[in-house]
């Protein structure tokens, strides 16, 4: 069973990375990108058949370690 | 004084670390990160700057999930001592033994030079060496030593004394210019600079010394 996580900063923590990212698109000239954030795709492969526990899983794959939820969130969505 | 110096594929300043503690008269240990237990009768853990692990995920997040860590997060529970320096920081906060995060230095730039820090606080056996509002200067050398905190942890913080040093011209983005943080029972210190690189006048300082020192002073009165 495949499942995507998301992790990105939280809303109201400073990305200094997709900071410079938005400055870099400006200078290549594309104008009005107000704000870029930058986050983390990780997919996995897990041997669970069934969606709903494979989403469990997952989602405390995220708590222990996928994700840092002092400053990140997490999104997981089981793609089948 | 027993030191057990924490080695993880990556680390790069155990060999410093130990030569620190060593200096001011430690039995010092190292060990491996695949062990599960720390030597017998270890007094203080020092988990040493680097790149554990490639700072794979996120800086520290696979180290604090080594056999080994769960061993110092007992170590800490049974009021032991821990100093983690710089990716030893970033352990630390992220096995949940220090509050907050490090995040990416806010000018996106790795930092390598000597800074100028304050000692915020003389009340614990990492400072006790220092006094309150002496200025030292020790060397960092970090991409990932943006620290952050929610604002109510910083209170606490603050009203707990716990800001050990802060950045006399904050290099990285700090929330309020922070540079290292004790544990609530003050036994667990977690600092971005190096003080094992400040120990010999050959290093162009030896502000470091102090810590090592009152470290020895702590626990051979103990």
């Amino acid at each position: 069973m495949k499942v995507r996580v998301d992790v990105m900063l939280k809303a109201g923590v400073l990305d200094p990375q997709g900071e410079a990212v938005r400055h870099a698109l400006g200078s290549l000239g594309f104008e009005g990108v107000e704000a870029v954030r930058q986050g983390k795709v990780i997919e996995l492969d897990l041997a669970e058949t069934d969606p709903a526990k494979a989403e469990a899983t997952a989602k405390e794959m995220c708590e222990k370690l996928l994700a840092n939820t002092v400053i990140e969130s997490y999104a997981v969505k089981v793609l089948g | 004084m027993r030191v057990a110096v924490i080695v993880f594929p990556g680390s790069n300043c155990d060999r410093d670390m130990a030569v620190a503690f060593e200096q001011a008269g430690a039995d010092v240990t190292m060990v491996w990160h695949k062990d599960d237990h720390l030597p017998e009768g270890t007094d203080i853990v020092g988990i040493p700057g680097g790149f554990s692990f490639g700072d794979y995920l996120r800086c520290g997040a696979i180290a604090a999930k080594s056999p080994i860590s769960r061993s110092i997060i007992a170590h800490a529970g049974r009021g032991g001592y821990v100093l983690g320096v710089c990716n030893g920081f970033q352990v630390l906060t992220e096995t949940g033994l220090l509050p907050g995060a490090l995040m990416r230095n806010a000018n996106l730039k790795f930092i390598c030079k000597p800074v100028d820090l304050i000692v915020e606080t003389a009340d614990s056996a990492f400072t006790s060496g220092y006094r309150a509002g002496q200025r030292i200067t020790v060397p960092v050398a970090h991409h990932d030593g943006n620290y952050q905190l929610d604002e109510a942890t910083l209170a606490q913080l603050e009203a707990e004394d716990r800001i050990a040093f802060r950045y006399a011209d904050n290099p990285n983005g700090s929330i309020a210019d922070i540079a290292g943080v004790l544990s609530a029972n003050r036994r667990v210190l977690g600092m971005m600079p190096h003080p094992e690189r400040a120990i010999d006048p050959a290093h162009g300082g030896t502000d470091g010394v102090a810590m090592f020192r009152s470290l020895a002073a702590t626990l051979v009165s103990a």
